[in-house]
């Protein structure tokens, strides 16, 4: 029941002891901020403006796209797909056979540098069709685990991959559980290159997020075995490879750190690779790709944000032309009062 | 206990629906088994302790809740939003694993809104709590047996108390009057917190109870009152007190209602007949509908569009998350598909689709965004202190600032079309100066009224213009009529300032009469003396007002039931007949001749006293003076008077006639006075009759008093006429003028006649000479019988064929029409299978005006208007009868002014001056308008970027119905990082300033027609959210495809492409809008780049705290993110992008089609306002809706029929 009248009973009883100074008290006080009258700047965009303003965003994009093109193109980049070919022509009709049947999947592989390459070279393995960013898989891990020994029992976020014979399993999940395996060994005219592993991870990774006291316990003794196994005499702070694939990847095509060759390489230095096909991709037909790539201030071969740039940047060019050119052919003076609605068309409304 | 009230209400509703408006009429109607059904035990309050004779108690509480039911109540009234009730669904879920999002990111920013919403209702009730418990524990003294009477709290009394009111105390429920400390057993009651009415009413108690005049006499007091059931009619009242073994009836006239104030009155005596809720102020109490705003109403079709688009990307990736989870997710290994759960089976697809549908309603619900509705209320809240802050909008006078009583409808006041006036209170003061007077044929009172003073100026002015135009070029027309406009203006705004401060006399409130021959005692010596000494007599004693003495000026003021009788008795006094003294039985007067130096009392004994109503129109006096003449003294209407003179009483008839007209021209209010010698004998068997009629109980009483009184006033003799001015407000012409300009149709609904009201509408402009006036009147008396309705019906359908179709030939695009219709037609006007053909005459008239209404009709025409014409309503208005009117207008707004609080608690805004409507409406109308509909199309666009990045996400990661952000940036977003700018766009946002929306009214266009919240603009706002989306997301997943994003070698994970694509949005919605501002202050600068640079300290802080919290956004700005160009780079490129098809947008409609306030805009800044002030002027004149009414197309009008002469002489002279 709210009211109107009896609401006014109480208005009006304390209206009846409304004196003058009350009164007074009513009156707005006056300020610039309650009057709507504070000090404003009010940008209208002027055609002169306009045009500045596509002129700056293109002298500023276009040198920006320029250079980044630059620096893409500085890149160098080795990407040899190897899933099908390391496995035995006569395997082929049936991979994921193959890659289960725990045999010797030692596969060589021969690289040719194009162009000379510096030191570091970054080594990444990409996989393809492979939803790390799933959510299932994305859920399937404990933080808490992984910091500190004390939350070993710390499992529940990470079902299905969470108990091993009663037992937790350390690291938990299906992240970990799914580790890659495959491994490179590379060399360069029957001299070994050495691969640094050290480093590939975030720092912060490695010194907050997992511990160093935490060891692998129980991993990979369930019925089905996932990926990597790890040492368990490492503490998983060194895990370097776990760590970087704990980091789960936005798309289902990722690159994902291997390690680091310190060496320059030349063009046409021809890099052999003896590698362990480990991982199985087949079941889901994903491929998998070994990369060599230098990187840029900018990171590595990609010349999109440069087209980009040269895209937006020669646009906003092209508008300001049309723009001038249109107010050239039309102008209208600014503030001119023939625009107004009323003058527009008399009469009329 | 609630639920029981609750019934009872909607019972009692039910039957007295519009009793409170009409009560006369419901009297009539009641069904005669209602009344009489109460009985109450006087004096023995412990025989209402059971039932049936219980009673409710005197306990009142107006609170919605209390401290058991607020809970579930108010949050029941919570989630009736349907927004409310998703985001709880959205909530409940978020507790299961089917949820996306923690369930802290849910569940957090539904209870802030949820709870900030609930504080705000806690807080208002908890006022109300207090202001009731402040009520009922206000003591009062109650009789306790034995003669005895104490203390008690007001909740505490019961039905059939004595009570001993004291001076200057409310009375804490009806009673029944019994006795006061006068002998006579008068009381002086204030009423205004009943019908805000602020003169004291006078009540009298039954004779029979006279008696009963100290405590003692309440030892053995009993009695029992029989009486109607608890109803809300103030002023009428139906029972029989039963004491002493008689029956006596009892009125209006002995029942004190609660909420009404004892004054001038040591103490009263009375018995407790309702108590609480029964009481007749509780019964009024009528919740008062909640409005809302169009732009509110169209929001919700944007919320449902937006729950359509949820539900289809929900289903696309339900469906897309059942067939994946078919024929791929069996083949991944890494996810252990045998491992099976209820939530994910690639066994059952369709059961895991379905599962899934929930986790991506929830999912995509930022595209409803939660926070809206908190914003809007916020930014309402603010705009309304804004509203009550201004200064311009504060009353000295009075000391009333404007004010907002709800937020809500602030938009709404940039989108009225049509104004609906009340005039008393409203257009005009209501405070009566007796100005003139026409005595036994003879014109008396030199004194011009306001109406009279402006059209002379104007003559004087349009002569001017005459002068001025006819040797003028066609070229300069245009500006010289400008100017003559502005000066007529100013001329106008002298005129009024001239005679508010009337020269040298002091000035007596209620009294501008200024005439030799009557003043200083000089009507001794004028004709007809006796004649003269009546009319005085009759201003004198023929009235219901209470004196009161005052010690200053040694004279008395008057609380009269009118301000015209008010006005009388002062004039009386000034004539030297001051009425001094009131008992129940005489009126005192003391009568000052000027040849004898003491003045002398006189007493004229009241025998009777028939009473003024709006039906009869009239009221009389029977009074017997010192002589034993029996005299009976009448005022009244004009036409009622002298449709009731004698043959000899019509000697002035002619005369005073003639007056009457000439005072009716000059916009004064009249009134004709008569009087009729009565012998002993046919006053004694005529009082036989009143007697019986008085005291007979039941629905025709009323009907038979009339009858009764109707036998008595006739063969009256005309004594001559008043005339009194009621003042036009202050600045009322040129404010009608402007909101003309600005577009708006006025009506004025008044209770007056039609003459008065057209004479009004003369003063304010709304009608001119030349204009055709359109009379719709019914033209048989109402004498009229049922079977004449019919012809009665067709008869006014023929009028309003007529005029349609006159209107329709018209071919003068400047003809203007002015309808004017009063009460009786407008009753037929307004059934249904007429009002269709009333609405369309209406809207085609330039101006309309309704006379003799009923509050009721105020009501329905509002209503007519509102859903005839489909656009927004604003009545106006100041008293108790304009409250149905106000609330059923799209916007109700009241004048806090003289006239009580009824208006402004059923109001939406309350003002303290018609004045302030201009400024209210063009200007804080404007101003809301645009920002909110601006703030409602940024909310769904900023929510649309966002929440579609969602779904693209979704799908690049097999429909699994993970977000690519982390749960704290999604909740921040709508919270904190994205609100603010968004507020300050709403709260502080000015497209001109306060001064151009003034200056050019013709700007307050753009909200009746829409021009900011119309499909197109909405739809244009989300496509660009589309756009946004689109750009946003695949810009950043194309740049950050797979390679390293830095030159250490990294590859950017999720936590990376997620943040970067958070920050693009941040920039891209901050910087869209920075773009769609117009004014920045440093509030908005602070807030826009303020909340930029938040979400980076966010992200800073967020990367501080444990890992175990901030998961992989753990130090990534810091470490990753930070030093990696491609990151900004990124940012840049994406901000640029997703804006750059708005700017476009915008600069080439300003440059090559601009609106209006662009171009002011453009004039403002170049200062080429203060340049070429004489554009300026001509613009901000021509800068008005083609209006034909107000002032300015009254000389508008003018200078067209000059020119016409002059053209017409012209051509003439040619031919000759």
């Amino acid at each position: 029941m709210s009211t109107n009248t009896a609401s006014s009973s109480s208005a009006a009883a304390g209206s009846a002891d409304a004196s003058a100074p009350r009164r007074n008290s009513k009156r707005p006080k006056y300020s610039r901020f309650t009057q709507q009258e504070l000090p404003a700047c009010k940008p209208i965009l002027t055609p002169k403006w306009v045009i500045s303003a596509f002129l700056l965003v293109s002298v500023v994009f276009i040198p920006i796209g320029v250079a980044s093109l630059f620096a893409s193109r500085d890149v160098v980049e080795i990407v040899d797909r190897y899933e099908t070919d390391c496995i035995p022509v006569a395997n082929r009709t049936d991979k994921v056979k193959y890659i289960q049947s725990s045999g010797n999947n030692i596969c060589n592989r021969t690289l040719t540098v194009p162009k000379r390459m510096k030191h570091p070279i970054y080594v990444y393995y990409q996989l393809d069709n492979f939803y790390q960013n799933h959510r299932r898989y994305v859920k399937s891990r404990s933080d808490a685990q992984l910091k500190s020994n004390s939350s070993a029992g710390d499992v529940s976020s990470c079902k299905p991959e969470d108990m091993a014979n009663g037992q937790p399993i350390v690291p938990c999940g299906l992240i970990a559980w799914s580790l890659f395996n495959d491994t490179y060994n590379f060399s360069r005219n029957n001299q070994g290159l050495t691969v640094n592993k050290k480093g590939i991870s975030w720092k912060s990774d490695r010194e907050n997020k997992f511990g160093k006291d935490v060891y692998p316990t129980n991993f990979q003794k369930g019925t089905l075995q996932g990926g990597a196994i790890l040492n368990s005499s490492i503490p998983l702070s060194e895990q370097e490879d776990l760590i970087v694939w704990m980091r789960t990847a936005a798309l289902p095509t990722f690159r994902k750190l291997y390690g680091k060759i310190e060496v320059d390489l030349q063009a046409n230095d021809i890099i052999q690779v003896v590698l362990e096909n480990n991982y199985n991709t087949y079941s889901f037909n994903g491929k998998k790709k070994l990369v060599l790539s230098t990187t840029s201030w900018l990171g590595g071969k990609n010349d999109f944000l440069g087209i980009a740039y040269l895209t937006v940047g020669g646009l906003c060019f092209v508008l300001a032309l049309t723009f001038t050119v249109v107010y050239l052919v039309k102008p209208r003076r600014l503030g001119d009062p023939s625009y107004l609605s009323w003058n527009r068309n008399p009469g009329g409304r | 206990m609630t639920r029981g009230r609750i019934r009872a209400k909607l019972q009692r509703s039910h039957l007295y629906s519009f009793s409170c408006l009409h009560p006369s009429n419901t009297e009539a109607e009641r069904p005669n088994s209602v009344q009489g059904s109460r009985i109450v035990h006087c004096n023995q309050p412990h025989l209402h302790q059971k039932k049936p004779l219980k009673y409710c108690s005197n306990f009142i509480s107006t609170t919605k809740y209390n401290v058991v039911t607020f809970l579930p109540k108010a949050i029941f009234e919570q989630f009736r939003r349907v927004a409310n009730l998703y985001f709880l669904l959205a909530a409940a879920l978020s507790l299961t694993a089917i949820s996306p999002f923690s369930a802290v990111s849910m569940i957090a920013p539904l209870a802030f809104v949820v709870g900030l919403s609930m504080a705000k209702e806690a807080l208002e009730d908890s006022r109300r709590f207090v202001q009731d418990m402040k009520v009922n524990r206000r003591k009062t003294s109650v009789h306790k047996g034995n003669g005895l009477f104490g203390y008690r709290p007001w909740h505490k009394i019961r039905v059939g108390d004595v009570l001993k009111v004291e001076k200057d105390q409310f009375f804490p429920a009806d009673l029944l009057l019994l006795s006061s400390n006068y002998e006579d057993g008068i009381c002086y009651v204030e009423t205004m917190n009943l019908d805000g009415e602020t003169n004291l009413k006078v009540k009298r108690c039954l004779e029979a109870t006279l008696p009963l005049e100290d405590d003692e006499a309440f030892k053995d007091f009993a009695g029992i009152i029989r009486c109607e059931d608890p109803n809300p009619s103030l002023y009428t009242f139906v029972g029989n007190l039963e004491y002493d073994r008689q029956a006596f009836s009892l009125d209006p006239g002995q029942i004190l209602l609660r909420d009404s104030k004892l004054r001038n009155t040591a103490y009263v005596y009375g018995v407790v007949i309702f108590t609480g809720h029964d009481s007749k102020v509780m019964q009024n109490a009528t919740e008062s509908p909640s409005k809302r705003s169009t732009i509110e109403k169209k929001m919700d079709y944007i919320i449902y569009v937006l729950f359509t688009l949820l539900v289809v990307i929900s289903l696309i990736s339900s469906i897309g998350f059942a067939v994946k989870t078919k024929y791929q997710v069996p083949d991944w290994w890494y996810l252990k598909p045998q491992n099976t759960d209820s939530l994910f089976n690639p066994g059952k697809p369709a059961l895991s689709g379905f599962y899934h549908l929930i986790t991506a309603l929830i999912l995509y619900g930022y595209l409803i965004p939660i926070s809206l509705y908190v914003s809007i209320e916020v930014v309402k809240v603010l705009q309304a202190t804004f509203i009550n802050q201004d200064i311009h909008m504060y009353d000295e006078e009075t000391g009333n600032p404007a004010q907002a009583r709800t937020s809500n409808l602030n938009e709404e006041l940039g989108q009225v079309d049509t104004i609906l006036s009340d005039k008393t209170g409203t257009l005009t003061c209501n405070q009566m100066d007796f100005l003139k007077c026409s005595i036994a044929g003879t014109a008396y009172g030199v004194r011009s009224s306001e109406v009279e003073l402006a059209a002379a100026k104007q003559m004087a002015i349009e002569e001017e213009v005459d002068l001025s135009s006819f040797p003028m070029h066609r070229d300069n027309q245009q500006s010289s009529r400008k100017n003559v406009g502005r000066v007529s203006e100013i001329e106008l705004e002298t005129v009024i300032s001239y005679s508010n401060g009337t020269g040298q006399k002091p000035v007596i409130k209620g009294f501008s009469f200024d005439d030799g021959r009557l003043m200083n005692g000089n009507w001794l010596k004028e004709h007809n003396t006796d004649v003269h000494l009546l009319f005085f007599r009759i201003l004198a004693i023929c009235q219901t007002a209470i004196p009161e003495p005052n010690q200053e000026t040694a004279s008395f003021t008057y609380e009269a039931e009118s301000p015209d009788e008010g006005a009388f008795l002062v004039a009386a006094r000034e004539f030297g007949f001051e009425f001094c003294k009131r008992t129940q039985s005489s009126v005192f007067i003391r009568e000052r001749y000027p040849n004898s130096k003491q003045p002398v009392e006189r007493e004229y004994k009241l025998l009777n006293l028939l009473e003024f109503t709006s039906k009869r129109k009239r009221m009389s006096v029977i009074v017997q003076d010192e002589e034993g003449q029996i005299l009976l003294l009448c005022k009244g209407a004009d036409s009622i008077i002298f449709d009731r003179l004698s043959k000899n009483g019509r000697m002035y008839e002619a005369a005073t006639t003639k007056h009457l007209t000439e005072y009716g021209e000059a916009g004064l209010r009249t009134l004709a006075l008569a009087y009729r010698k009565l012998e002993e004998s046919e006053y004694a068997t005529w009082n036989n009759e009143f007697q019986k009629a008085k005291t007979c109980i039941g629905a025709d009483r009323e009907a038979m008093l009339e009858r009764v009184a109707e036998t008595m006033e006739r063969e009256l003799i005309l004594v001559g006429a008043t005339a009194v001015e009621d003042k036009l407000q202050k600045g009322v012409p040129q404010c009608i003028d402007k909101l003309a300009q600005a577009g708006l149709k006025i009506w004025v609904l008044t209770g007056d006649k039609m003459e008065t009201a057209i004479n009004i509408g003369f003063a304010c402009s709304l009608l001119r000479q030349g204009m055709k006036q359109i009379c719709i009147i019914t033209t048989n008396s109402d004498t009229l019988a049922k079977d004449g309705k019919e012809a009665v019906k067709e008869n006014i359908l023929n009028q309003l064929t007529n005029a349609s179709q006159m209107i329709k030939l018209e071919k003068d695009p400047h003809a203007a029409f002015a309808l004017i219709i009063d009460g009786k037609t407008l009753t037929h006007a307004l059934e249904d299978d007429m009002k269709h053909q009333f609405l369309g005459l209406a809207v085609d008239c330039a101006s309309v005006i309704c006379c003799r209404v009923s509050p009721k009709q105020k009501a329905m025409v509002t209503r007519l208007v509102k859903e005839g014409t489909g656009k927004t309503t604003l009545a106006i208005g100041d008293g108790a009868n304009d409250v149905g009117m106000i609330q059923e207008a799209d916007i109700g707004v009241g004048i806090s002014g003289v006239e009580g609080m009824q208006a402004v608690m059923a109001s939406d805004f309350s003002i303290a001056q018609f004045r302030f409507l201009e400024r209210l409406l063009v200007v804080h109308g404007h101003w809301c308008y645009k920002r909110i509909a601006q703030m409602v199309c940024y909310f769904f666009y900023k929510n649309i970027a966002f929440g579609l990045t969602l779904f693209y996400f979704e799908a690049f990661a097999a429909f699994s119905g993970q977000s690519v952000y982390d749960d704290w940036y999604m909740l921040l977003f709508n919270v904190l990082l994205t609100s603010l700018p968004v507020i300050s766009l709403g709260v502080f946002e000015q497209d001109v300033s306060s001064e151009v929306c003034l200056q050019f009214p013709a700007l307050y266009q753009q909200g009746p027609r829409n021009l900011f919240f119309d499909w197109y603009r909405i739809l244009g706002w989300m496509g660009n959210g589309l756009y946004s989306s689109l750009i946003i997301f695949f810009l950043n997943i194309i740049i950050f495809y797979d390679q390293a994003f830095r030159a250490g070698g990294q590859t950017a994970d999720m936590a990376a492409v997620g943040t970067t694509m958070f920050t693009c949005i941040i920039w891209a919605v901050n910087c869209q809008i920075a773009l769609t501002m117009s004014h920045f202050t440093w509030i908005q600068h602070l807030l826009v780049w303020g909340s930029i640079v938040t979400w980076y300290l966010f992200l800073l802080l967020y990367g501080m705290i444990s890992p175990l919290i901030s998961g992989n956004a753990y130090k990534l700005l810091v470490e990753a993110l930070g030093p990696a160009p491609i990151y900004w780079a990124a940012t840049l490129l994406v901000t640029i992008a997703c804006n750059l098809p708005y700017f476009v947008h915008i600069s080439f409609q300003r440059c090559f089609n601009p609106m209006d306030h662009h171009v002011i805009q453009e004039i403002k800044y170049y200062k080429r306002d203060v340049e070429d002030q004489h554009m300026w002027t001509r613009e901000s004149s021509k800068a008005r809706h083609d209006t034909k009414i107000g002032f300015t197309a009254r000389v508008e009008a003018k200078i067209r029929q000059l020119r016409g002469r002059l053209q017409k002489k012209h051509s003439s002279s040619v031919a000759s």
